[in-house]
């Protein structure tokens, strides 16, 4: 129990009521699709909403389990360069960084950044487990009492996930590089957004940050 | 319904293979100065973008919507010094009430 995992815990706490909110959405809309066993599993086993909601909104609208794994696929590509970026900080075997791994989300990785490309791995950890709780718990209300909750749209909940990320968003708009990244970043994304399935434009924004490339060059 | 168990095998694989492969691929070995200028740009790059993501997707696409008003309510909060909590509360409530009435 280090400060460092403190510090995590205290920032995932913040977390729980919109966690607990995109859980019950995910409840809510995957009981009558997936059913209530394989609705709650899947948000244990895959624990990762964006992947989630992809994979129901194919199946949903009559698409087939390959379709579904693309489109969750897609928004999981992400956690290709963010695990690259990661790796270098978790310590100990392959087998328990692996492991470790599963607690890369995206609020997470931004609580575990240092700022200077390197991660706190207790910060990570301990960011994501209240988020873990949260999310599952959030799916089982939803799942069990999705009929009575009316709609969690109706109480803004869905526009606290971009407000709680332009906050993360806010902390890092240090010097001109990350400005001019983070305006690359929202710009691809924009672009492509219209033409690509779901997924492609926030993995294509990651390329903006290669400006690092150039300017400290 | 085997479709949906399919699913979600292949997911739960596919999801743990892909936060896996990242860490995994470098071993502990220290990035070199130049590649940690890049990742440590990761951050706002994604942000900016899931902030645009979940604040404009729709299954069409773009829409403009309530979560529109939050984000900008959301944005005047951060720089009035608010904390995040109530940043998030106060986008909630500007949503939710721009939802209500219209």
């Amino acid at each position: 129990m280090t400060d460092e995992f403190h510090a995590g815990v205290k920032a995932g706490v913040s977390l729980i009521l919109p966690t607990l909110a995109g859980g019950i959405s995910f409840g809510v809309l995957a009981e009558p699709v997936l059913g209530a066993a394989a609705s709650i599993v899947m948000s244990i086993t895959v624990f990762s909403g964006a992947a989630q909601f992809a994979a129901l909104t194919v199946l949903a609208t009559g698409g087939g389990a390959l379709a579904a794994i693309i489109a969750g696929m897609l928004l999981n590509a992400r956690w290709l360069p963010m695990g690259l970026a990661l790796g270098p900080s978790l310590r100990g075997s392959r087998a328990r960084r692996a492991v470790e791994s599963v607690a890369l989300v995206d609020a997470s990785f931004v609580v575990a950044s240092n700022g200077d490309g390197t991660f706190s791995r207790d910060r990570l950890i301990g960011s994501t487990l209240p988020q873990f709780a949260a999310w599952n718990l959030g799916t089982v209300i939803g799942v069990l009492g999705g009929s009575f909750l009316g709609d969690p749209e109706a109480l803004g909940l869905d526009a606290m996930f971009p407000a709680f990320f332009a906050c993360l968003l806010f902390d890092l708009l240090k010097d001109r590089t990350s400005v001019v990244t983070a305006a690359l970043g929202a710009l691809i994304a924009f672009v492509l957004m219209p033409f690509t399935p779901a997924g492609v434009p926030v993995v294509a924004a990651a390329c903006a940050a290669l400006i690092g490339l150039r300017a400290r060059a | 319904m085997t479709a949906v168990w399919i699913t979600l095998a292949v997911l739960t694989v596919g999801t743990f293979a892909s936060k896996a492969a990242g860490t995994l691929v470098l071993g502990s070995r220290e990035l070199n100065p130049r590649a940690l200028s890049v990742t440590a740009l990761l951050a706002p790059a994604l942000l900016s973008a899931l902030v645009v993501y979940e604040t404009f997707g729709s299954r069409d696409g773009i829409t403009v919507d309530p979560r529109a008003a939050g984000l900008a309510a959301a944005i005047a909060a951060i720089l009035a010094k608010a904390p995040m909590f109530v940043v998030m509360l106060i986008a909630a409530a500007v949503a939710a009430a721009v939802r209500a009435f219209t």
